[in-house]
């Protein structure tokens, strides 16, 4: 198994995990971090392509390394504005979950019945 | 096309494109800078903006070719091209309209404050509108995958703001579902972006045109990237985050998300089927998309039926129109062989993309007018309201005809052609739905209209609404009846950049 299919497999399994999680998983917190990991596996496809490409003299082709980085820009500014949301939803209703009809936190107690 | 890049590459006009996208992303910096001025700054920008759009058309209408404009002079693969084809113009037309009209409606919601006061949802409004449009005319204009990927981005980070502008509990929902749904979406399509790089080393739609061969990965790309498009543009069944994101916003912001931010992804599918794969997906495809927008025409129209509030019965309405879209796919394909672009359903397909824009633009600003005047939006205390604010009762009247598709709206003509392809494609269903869709519309319209109208003796309003901005919704309501006995010369428009493997075919 060469090391390009190695990593291929990581990232296919990076992204059924993220996918995965940010279906299944009530908890914005939660599918904000599977979205991550599944932004995760698809830069590092890139970086796989990245590689494939390389040419003499070049390491890897530059293109998708670029792309990666734009890339990451974009997935890291859609993570502070999801997380922005999730705080001033949980600043405004003492809970942070998308279910309509939850119960409010009970405050004080220390109970999370939502965690 | 490629003697086009070479004619057009720098030209003069070619600038216009780069203009198009940088003077909203201008008006963004501009207002971030300079807080309590943002109304005023978009208010000079939307004239210029629309005057942009307008040349941009005229040289393309004039010129019979596509614009392009090759980013710093390098040529694809290398560079990054802008593109302005046929239905790139009339995008760009009608975003500017809508977003003019929503910029003159919004005056008196989101006007400046005081001197010495800068409130959040001013400042935030408007410089979320130049963020759209900036991102949509990006969208229309892209010609390479991954930057249409980041213009896609950009009207996602532009658009959620604009659903949680009051900061209450529910709409902050709302707008986190809204981002997750797009997020994923947005990713799916990046995933299929770096599969088509990796099988063929270029992004740029044209020359992958020329070089996608059919075989598994290019299937596997297209269906994630469709399928994560399907998500931003809420087609059934993935659509669960657009009713209360759509509802919750300010009625201007409704306007602009339900008419405008939609479409943006809807046309990356119109692309990646038609420009970077033409002529390869097959009919099994495309009848699958044809039946999801199906199953939206009649679950959205249903829904809307049943729904209690004004703004959640015109979100469902917007569910159901997007649906009417998706029926272009397999009234096109089975026409491939005697030439898709003289097709009629791609012109009626293009019809309704317009006519939808403007017509739901007036409908949920005469919905805004109404609960404003009401304090609420309850369709059952409606009652009366048709003499009290008659110009907006009557735009939200001319509107909903272009929804139901009666003559001689925008609507009808968009249903028509859509009708008479399925007809003479041989396939019959289609037709079934978009006439029970029709009936469906005119169902839900006449809920509204019908308590509007009717006399119920006295109604007190709770504030008094503006007659500049009743003027600006009953202004685009007759756009989008106008738009029916506009000449039919935007099919020929439509055909210019087409492939030229398919316009050979016309000819």
């Amino acid at each position: 198994m060469t090391a390009e299919t190695l990593y291929g497999l990581c990232a296919a399994a990076l992204v059924g995990l993220g996918l995965f999680g940010s279906i299944v998983d009530p908890q914005p917190a939660r599918k904000i971090l599977s979205f991550n990991l599944l932004g995760g596996g698809v830069f590092l496809l890139f970086g796989i392509i990245a590689r494939r490409g390389a040419t003499a003299g070049m390491g890897a082709d530059p293109v998708p390394q670029a792309m990666v980085i734009t890339g990451i820009v974009v997935a890291f500014s859609a993570t502070a504005l999801a997380v922005a949301l999730v705080l001033r939803l949980f600043e405004t209703t003492e809970r942070a979950t998308l279910q309509p009809d939850a119960p409010p936190r009970p405050s004080g107690d220390g109970a999370d019945p939502d965690a | 096309m490629h003697e086009a890049v070479a004619l057009s590459g720098g030209g003069a006009a070619g600038f216009l494109l780069v203009l198009a996208v940088i003077l909203p992303a201008t008006g963004v910096v501009l207002s971030l800078a300079l807080g309590r001025h943002a109304e005023r700054i978009a208010l000079v920008l939307m004239p210029t903006g629309f005057g942009i759009a307008l040349a941009i058309l005229a040289d393309v209408w004039r010129s019979g070719t596509s614009l392009v404009y090759l980013i710093g002079g390098w040529a694809p693969p290398l560079g990054i091209a802008l593109r302005a084809d046929g239905l790139s113009c009339i995008m760009l037309v009608t975003t500017a309209l809508v977003i003019c009209a929503v910029g003159l409606f919004a005056r008196g919601d989101f006007s400046e404050p005081e001197p010495g006061r800068e409130t959040r949802a001013p400042l935030v409004f408007w410089t979320m509108l130049m963020g759209v449009w900036g991102a949509l005319n990006a969208v229309w204009l892209g010609a390479d995958l991954f930057n249409l990927y980041v213009a896609l981005e950009l009207l996602t980070f532009s658009a959620v703001p604009l659903v949680c502008l009051d900061g209450r509990a529910e709409t902050l929902a709302a707008a986190l579902r809204y981002l997750l749904f797009a997020l994923v979406g947005s990713v799916l399509y990046l995933l299929g972006v770096a599969l088509f790089y990796g099988a063929y080393g270029t992004l740029d739609i044209t020359l992958l045109a020329s070089r996608v061969r059919p075989e598994p990965v290019i299937w596997i790309a297209a269906a994630l990237m469709i399928a994560g498009l399907l998500a931003k543009t809420a087609l059934f069944p993935l659509h669960l985050w657009l009713p209360p994101a759509h509802a919750g916003a300010p009625a201007a912001a409704s306007a602009v998300l339900s008419s405008l931010v939609v479409k943006g992804s809807f046309l990356l599918v119109v692309r990646l089927w038609f420009d970077v794969l033409p002529g390869l997906p097959g009919m099994p495809a495309a009848q699958t998309l044809g039946a999801l927008g199906a199953a939206a025409i009649v679950f959205g129209s249903v829904l809307a039926l049943r729904q209690a509030r004004l703004k959640l019965l015109i979100a469902y309405s917007t569910i159901a129109q997007i649906g009417y879209l998706f029926l272009i796919f397999p009234l096109t394909t089975g026409a491939a062989a005697a030439g898709i672009w003289g097709g009629i359903a791609w012109t009626g397909g293009v019809y309704q993309l317009v006519s939808h824009a403007v017509a739901k633009a007036a409908m949920f600003m005469a919905a805004g007018l109404i609960g404003e005047a009401l304090g609420h939006d309850r369709i059952a205390e409606l009652g009366g309201i048709g003499r009290a604010l008659p110009m907006t009762v009557c735009a939200f009247g001319l509107a909903g005809m272009s929804l139901m598709g009666l003559p001689p709206s925008g609507g009808f003509v968009a249903k028509l052609m859509l009708l008479t392809a399925s007809v003479t494609e041989g396939q019959w269903w289609w037709a079934v739905v978009i006439l029970l869709g029709g009936l469906l519309a005119a169902g839900y319209v006449f809920r509204v209209l019908a308590p509007a109208l009717a006399d119920t003796g006295s109604l007190t309003l709770r504030a008094r609404v503006s007659r500049r901005q009743e003027g600006v919704v009953l202004a685009l309501a007759v756009c989008a009846l106008l738009l029916g006995i506009l000449p039919l010369r935007p099919s020929q428009l439509l055909q210019i950049g087409r492939p030229a493997a398919t316009l050979a075919v016309v000819r």
